[in-house]
This record gives C-alpha cells, structure tokens and sequence, in this order.
C-alpha cells in the first residue's frame, strides 16, 4: 500500500456517494429547446450582451463582451434566434440579464473540429485566446483563466498544479472527463504550461480514483511528458486550492494572498480540457459536464450540455425524477448552492445538479456545547463557534477582526458539529454585514 | 509596645499622601466645561446610539467640539435639540418626532412561498438565499432581525406572527431601519395619521397569486378622493401628509379596496 499525501490541518470524510454516477460514460443531451444564457457566468464584473432581441446567432458566436479586467466573454452555445432578453436569478442567487436562444436545428456541423498546431503560437498568442475564448475556472470558483495565467513580471511560477481531486461527494464530472480524454488533459496542461512556464508539473488526484493515476501514467510515460500524477489520500476539501497546494507541494498560502504569490497555479482538469479545445480546435468555453445525481434521479450520469441548459433538460436526460426531491443543489453538497426553480440555467461554473431526498428526519438544532468538533475540522485553522456566537450577537466588526474573511465556507464545521448549527450560513451572513459596517 | 510603631508609621504616610492628594486635585484638576456638564445632565440617557456615536455623552462630547449637528438624537426630540442649541448658542431648526413603521401588512406565514427556507432564524441571513423563501421579495420576512436590535422592545409580534411598531414605546432611534435587510421598516413623523402598509412594487395581478393584502396599485384612492394625498408610483401607493385633507384621506382609506391604507 502506498503512502498518500494529504494535507494536515482539519478536513472531514463525507461518505463519497460517487458509485451513483461513477459508472455512466459521458452522455451529451440531445438538443434542449430553449437555451438561457446568463450574462454573469464567472466571478467579476457581468458581460457586457453586444446582440439584441431578434438577432440570429450561430455556435461558438460571441454574444457577451468581458467588461473589465476581471470578467470573461461568453459564446453562444448553439446556432438560433434570441427570443427574449430577460431577468434570471441563478442557483447562486445572483440575478442578471440572460438571453433566451431557440436552437434553429439540431446541428451536427462539423465546425471545432480540425485541430491546429498551437507549438506555432508565442505564450502571448496563446494567452489571448484563452482570454477571447471565455475559459474560466470550471472547479466552481469560476475565476477568469485569463487573469490566472497572466504571471506578473517579476513572479516566477515554480508549480503548476492540475486539480483532478474532485473531493465533493456524488459528483463524477472530473472523474468520467478524467478517464475519458486522458491524453486532451495532458496536451492541454502542455499548452497551460507553455504559457505560464513553470519548473514542475503536478496532477493531484484523490485515492478513490486511481484507475485515472493508473491511465495517466500510462499515457506520461508512453509521451514522455514533464507531468507527475501524486495520488493523494481522500480527505476534504482536499479539491480546494489551498488544502491541494499544500498536500502536493507543502506551501501554504498565507491569509489574503492568491497561489501566485507562493509561486503555484492551480487549474482544475475540467479547465485544462476546454483549454486544450480552445487552442487546439478554436472552441470557446460553451458546453461542459455536469453530473446529474443523487437519490431522486433515475439514471444518474455525467452529461455533457450546452451552457444555458435548464436544469429540467438536464433532470429529463437523466431519466426523470425517481421520487419528489427535498432538495435541489447545484454543485456539489458541501459548497453547492441549494435552489428551487427546475427552470434555472446551468453556467459555466455548475459542475452537478443534486436532487436529494432524506431518509431520516433531519435532526433538530439545539445549542452549542463547546465540543470544539468544529474547530479540529476547520482546515484554516479558524475557530467557528466563537466566529458563530460573535455574528449570532450582532458583533460583525469583530468577527471581521477574528478572521472571518479567511473561511472559505468549505462546510467542514457545520459538517462535524452535533448540534447541526447553520455556521457556514452565519459565516456568509456575517461576511455581508461585515463588508458593509465596515 | 513595639505594635504600636506600625500603626503610627501606616497613619502617618497615609496622612502625608492624602495630603499631597488634596493639593493636587485642587492645583493640577482639569475643569470640565460647564456647557459639557449642563449637556450631558440634559441627555435623555437611553445610551441607544441611534446617532451614531457610542452612547449619549460621547454624542454631547461631540456636539460640544463641533464634530456632530444638533438634532440627531431621536429620542431627546425637540426638547432636547432646542436646549442644545441654547446652551451652545446655535440656532437650530424645530425637530420633528419620528417613529418607526412596519410597511407590510401581511403575515409573513400566509404568503405564498417559493420554497421552505429552514436555515438561521435571521432576517439577513434568509435574504441571501433568493431574497426569502416568501414570492413576495419585498415584503416582511419576519424572522425579527429589528426586534432584536429595539433597545426599548417596541418591536412586537402579534398571536398570528405579523411584526409592528407600539408607538409608546418607539423612540425614534431608526436602529430597527438598518437592521431590515429590505428596509421594510422605515421612519414616520410621528404626527403621521395615515400610511400604506405594504412594500412591493408589483403588478397587480402577480401580486394577488400570493399575498391577500398588499397594496395592487389600483389608483382608486389617488383618483376617486382628490386632495387625499395617496399617490400611486410603480404599483404602490404612498401617502403624503402636506397635500392631504382629513376628509379626503378617510374617503380613500373607507374605498381601499384592498384595505391596504391603514390609520396609525
């Protein structure tokens, strides 16, 4: 048995729940009648929407401009007729201006389809269309890849990491892509690496998946490419790039700072693969895959979907509803979004939708018995139930100065606490009300 | 014998050091102004903050250096901002009395819902989940995040769980209006005889699916009673005291017929 690598401070072991979907190829739906694009897709400033009502749009076409540094562009998915404009709320809450496409057919063109050779382009070259390309962090954070990958003079980048942990219970997404376009994430982390140019290439993957470790390595070695794949034990939220860093390299990113600043990139593979296609077929970042699991869906699967696919397209191309759900997530169940209207949009961040009924009553609340629990599980080293009583009191500039900013609101305490307090809730609360006291 | 000599010695410093004490309090003492003093006697003492600053003598500390107007403090009221600027020599204009008001007149369990909310028993923390589990995204929440900041408890909750001000008790402080995530409750002049309880700007029809009582903007009281003072702007009517008769104003609140015009 091998030694794993992980990281040390806190971390839970949520029951991974991934047999669900583990087993089903990536499928890809058939073409939804009406597609929503929401112009707020990534985190930063909302697309600026350069097409009116009416217009007629074709695939990969750009239909929302990046607005300021930190923004991204956004395609439009499918070849239609925009029929309406209007106001959506996503499964974050956030509401913005969507466009609402009708697909005109069922396209099977052929366009993204002939590759081309991107050892021609300078590192520039390809830095700006991974920027026109819309590619953002497709892990959940959503962050523009643009702005990731730009390194500032004077900044060196010893790592770059590829996220391949997928730690969050029930979703497949990574994994299915993972063991399905093994050597596209590899010539992609190729492509990122010959913009960034870093000294080592590292692809952490969790202990649950090592038929993935076992694939890659058989491609790295076969290629000859400068990639180490470093199983790791499975721990969360391991998937984070700050717990990921530090089991892989042993750097730790101190509090406020971005991994570049400690000389590492993370990226995870979902967006190393639409990198790969960005560059080498001139694919901009409009489908991806998404998980559709849970106790509720009849065939769970992975399913690759045009972005703009409401999640009642995706329930019915996994078969329907089992049984009524209770719940309704987007993402994973640790840091997913829980949501009601099966007309949202999925974006470019949604890596699974949950439809989750319980077994058992959910248990009640009760008050807080100092256990501490939660303090052992935070993997920042932050203490939550003092944060908790602090924000429960109305005290937010003070909760603000015990570090509240550094919670990244994984779920690991409100996971491990036996009196079922809502403290990533409180912590979100508190974050808003303390931004604005400020 | 030899006890004694302690006892002498003890009384004997303590006697040279309250003396040395008495001198320095009279020679070295720092005199508090006499406007200071007067003010801070005159502070209604409720300490609520309402004005910003930490309690009631730090507000008149800052009234006296001239780094805060007259006529903040809401529950010293006029009285209160006449007699500051008396003893500072400041002319001030009269201070009208205000009081809180919840502009909702729903209970909050009776509105149609978009979902089962059953995360923290906060106001703020339920709106970042899709502004509330309520269709109504405007309208009270009813978790009482403004009853728990009251310093005087004049938030109440009727038997049916609907939020409302008890005027007695209200001293105008306007803590209750920045705790609401929704600023559902705002401030009323106190003299106020009339007011719209409702919050929600919209259309009619959408607004009648979930909520039996707010305001649809039908416009009658703005039309059929003239000189009432209601006007209608984006689907909710406002009431306006200047250009308002009593006649009128009871007219349009008998031919409300939502019954959303309610006298305070």
């Amino acid at each position: 048995m091998p030694k794993f690598l992980t990281f040390k401070k806190g971390g839970v072991h949520p029951d991974d729940m991934k047999a669900l979907s583990k087993g089903s190829p990536i499928q890809r739906i058939t073409m939804p009648k009406e597609i929503v694009i929401s112009m707020s897709q990534h985190l930063g400033a909302p697309a600026a929407c350069i097409k009116q009502k009416g217009d007629s749009v074709r695939k990969g076409e750009l239909i929302g401009e990046a607005s300021s540094f930190i923004s991204a562009n956004i395609h439009s998915p499918v070849s239609g007729k925009i029929v309406d404009i209007r106001k959506v709320t996503l499964a974050n809450s956030v509401s913005c201006d969507a466009l609402v496409i009708e697909p005109e057919s069922d396209d099977d063109d052929t366009s993204f389809e002939s590759p081309i050779d991107y050892t021609g382009f300078s590192s520039e070259e390809l830095l700006q269309k991974v920027k026109e390309s819309g590619l953002v962090g497709m892990g959940g954070a959503t962050f523009p890849m643009n702005v990731k990958l730009s390194v500032p003079i004077g900044k060196k980048v010893d790592y770059l990491v590829l996220n391949g942990v997928e730690c969050e219970p029930y979703l497949t997404a990574d994994y299915t892509l993972m063991k399905e376009k093994t050597e596209e994430i590899l010539l992609g982390a190729m492509i990122i690496a010959r913009i960034v140019n870093p000294k080592f290439i590292k692809l952490g993957i969790e202990a649950n998946k090592m038929d993935c470790v076992a694939l890659f390595n058989e491609v790295i070695e076969r290629k000859g490419y400068p990639i180490e794949v470093i199983p790791l034990k499975m721990k969360y939220p391991q998937g984070d790039e700050k717990q990921l860093l530090k089991a892989t390299t042993g750097r730790e990113i101190p509090s406020g700072k971005l991994p570049l600043d400690i000389g590492s990139i993370v990226c995870n593979v979902g967006t190393v693969y639409a990198t790969y296609q960005a560059i080498t077929f001139g694919k901009p970042l409009f489908e991806r895959v998404v998980t559709v699991s849970g106790n509720c869906i009849s065939k769970p699967g992975n399913f690759l979907a045009p972005i703009g696919t409401k999640v009642c397209d995706l329930i019915e191309a996994a078969g329907g509803f089992a049984f009524e759900p209770e719940k309704l997530i987007s993402g994973g169940p640790m840091m997913g979004f829980s949501f009601w209207d099966l007309d949202t949009p999925i974006t470019k961040g949604t890596s699974g939708i949950l439809a989750i009924r319980f077994d058992e009553k959910p248990a009640r609340q009760t008050n807080c018995i100092h256990c501490g629990k939660c303090v052992a599980a935070c993997p920042i080293g932050l203490e939550p139930t003092r944060l908790y009583n602090l924000i429960k009191n109305g005290k937010y500039a003070a909760a603000m100065a015990t570090d509240l900013m550094d919670c990244k609101e994984c779920g690991c305490c409100a996971f491990s606490c036996p009196a079922h307090l809502p403290l990533v809730q409180a912590f979100r609360m508190g974050k808003k009300l303390g931004r604005v006291k400020k | 014998m030899s006890i004694i000599i302690p006892f002498v010695l003890i009384a004997v410093i303590g006697g040279l050091l309250g003396f040395g004490l008495a001198i320095a309090d009279s020679k070295l003492s720092v005199k508090k102004d006499e406007k200071l003093t007067e003010m801070e006697n005159s502070m209604p003492n409720a300490n609520c903050g309402g004005c910003g600053f930490a309690g009631c003598s730090a507000y008149a500390e800052a009234v006296f250096n001239h780094k805060a107007e007259i006529g903040l403090c809401a529950p010293g009221g006029n009285d209160l901002a006449q007699k500051m600027s008396q003893i500072m020599g400041i002319k001030t204009e009269v201070m009208e009395k205000k009081v809180a008001h919840v502009f909702c007149s729903a209970v909050p369990s009776n509105v149609g819902k978009d979902f089962d909310y059953n995360g923290l028993e906060d106001c703020n923390a339920a709106t970042i989940l899709f502004k509330g589990e309520k269709k109504c995204k405007e309208g009270c929440i009813g978790f009482g995040s403004c009853m728990k900041v009251c310093p005087e408890g004049a938030i109440k909750r009727t038997p049916e769980g609907k939020i409302y001000v008890d005027v007695s008790l209200c001293i105008g402080c306007g803590k209750c209006t920045k705790a609401c995530p929704l600023q559902v409750i705002r401030m009323i002049p106190a003299s106020q005889k009339y007011t719209v309880d409702c919050n929600s700007h919209e259309k009619g029809p959408n607004l009648r699916k979930y909520c039996e009582t707010g305001c649809i903007g039908c416009g009658i009281c703005e039309k059929k009673c003239p000189g009432s003072g209601f006007t209608v702007t984006s689907f909710l009517a406002s009431y306006s005291e200047k250009d308002s008769t009593k006649e009128a104003a009871q007219q349009a609140l008998a031919c409300c017929p939502r019954k959303v015009i309610k006298e305070v």
